[in-house]
């Protein structure tokens, strides 16, 4: 089996268990080990944005240290959040060598030097070029019988331009993705905005907004249920549906998945109790499980 | 509304701030307006991303700073990936939040959050909350 190196980040351990356990076993599936780091720690979240800033480029570039130590110049990720804040920080040390060399000075204590080598993945993007829905298609057991999915990109996958899966305004991965997995695609001009994000935190009603506007959007072009690839867009897409019909009383609810799920699902693996738990809307009836 | 702005206020220390953190050259800006149009949050703005930048250029960065605008901003990107003068609109807004918070203004105030919100909430959503509103 081949292994390739994986970075859960925090939330694939607790509220997105479900992304992680749906992913490793589907990766099974194709013969890959997603193989988690020995040791890892948080990537910060967000990409630093201020010029003078370096320190909040120290968390994401140690994990990256921590690959080299593994013996790899890859690493998988999942989160959409991780992928940003992994792959941006990197092309930070590697287009500036003053940065890196400051970076690498602070973390004197290291055992390795880091020489900004290593490859930041995104397990969709990887789907599609070396798996190859073709090839996903092919082992589908268990298709979603033309289910109405309509898929969310957010931000993270997308923006900014150095970083984005595939075009930032039209994207059709996971348009295709779903397609290959027998669901029929549902395209919605809010599937590139943002949930709002962080604001979950203090500022809910910023998020009711979105929610509202994101699954209505969805829904009066017809899908039955959304796709996404990030925690925070998974949470405030379904837990915040609570919220959201407390405020718009003719607000209908809709199941979120993480792609990962409709992949293990199409694949024949089983949709385990703990999955489902962690969603606030129930996505089983539509999976006629 | 009139208000007297003096020429020096462009280039205030709270100025030079402002442009050492964020980076950006704020003066290439036009007013086309595309920012607010692609921003999905603007309804809860007092200025809206152009204005925020227009009142800066002008020298009136204190009323920005008193405003909600980067506050209400979730770094989505949809600024930058549009603007047609090549500004990162996002480290502008990121800039505003560090003056405020490197004065020891924090916006989210954690000890007010609800302890049952605080359980509920995944770890993704309070470290990038704490990371953008809490110095």
């Amino acid at each position: 089996m081949k292994k390739i190196a994986y970075y859960p980040g925090c939330t694939l351990k607790t509220a997105a268990a479900n992304f992680e356990e749906s992913a490793i076993e589907a990766m099974r599936k194709f013969d890959i080990e997603l193989d988690e780091l020995d040791r890892w720690n948080c990537c910060g979240t967000v990409f630093s944005l201020s010029t003078d800033d370096l320190i909040h480029h120290i968390a994401p570039i140690r994990n990256l240290i921590r690959v080299k130590e593994q013996g790899s110049d890859q690493v998988m990720t999942l989160c959409a959040m991780c992928y940003n804040t992994l792959k941006r920080s990197n092309i930070r040390v590697k287009n500036n060598a003053e940065d890196l060399d400051k970076i690498n000075d602070f973390m004197y204590k290291e055992d390795l030097k880091y020489n900004a080598d290593v490859e930041v993945l995104h397990l969709l993007p990887y789907l599609k070029e070396n798996i190859t829905f073709p090839e996903i298609e092919k082992k589908v057991c268990n298709s979603l019988g033309g289910l109405k999915v309509s898929p969310f990109y957010g931000c993270m996958l997308l923006r900014p331009k150095e970083i984005q899966i595939d075009d930032p305004n039209h994207p059709k991965i996971l348009d295709d993705f779903i397609t290959c997995l027998g669901g029929e695609p549902i395209e919605s001009p809010y599937a590139i905005e943002c949930c709002g994000a962080y604001q979950t935190v203090n500022q809910v009603d910023v998020v009711v907004e979105r929610t509202n506007v994101i699954i209505n959007g969805a829904r009066k072009r017809g899908a039955e249920a959304i796709v996404t690839c990030c925690p925070l867009c998974a949470f405030n897409l379904d837990h915040r549906q609570k919220e959201t019909k407390e405020k718009y009383s003719e607000f209908t609810k809709m199941p979120i998945f993480y792609f990962t799920e409709l992949l293990a699902f199409a694949l024949g693996i089983k949709f385990k109790k703990n999955w489902k738990d962690l969603h606030y809307i129930d996505p089983l009836p539509l999976l006629n499980i | 509304m009139q208000k007297e702005i003096l020429i020096e206020e462009r280039f205030s220390n709270l100025f030079d701030r402002f442009e050492t953190i964020s980076g950006e050259n704020i003066f290439k800006c036009y007013q086309c307006g595309c920012c607010s149009a692609a921003c999905p949050v603007t309804a809860e703005m007092d200025l809206l991303p152009n204005q925020v930048i227009r009142y800066i250029q002008v020298g009136l960065t204190d009323e920005v700073l008193n405003g909600n605008t980067m506050w209400i901003c979730a770094t989505c990107y949809s600024c930058q990936a549009r603007c047609p003068r090549g500004i990162d609109i996002a480290k502008v807004m990121e800039a505003l939040r560090q003056i405020k918070l490197r004065s020891k203004e924090d916006w989210t105030i954690i000890t007010k959050i609800d302890p049952d919100e605080l359980e509920k909430l995944p770890a993704i959503a309070l470290i990038s909350n704490f990371r953008k509103m809490t110095g």
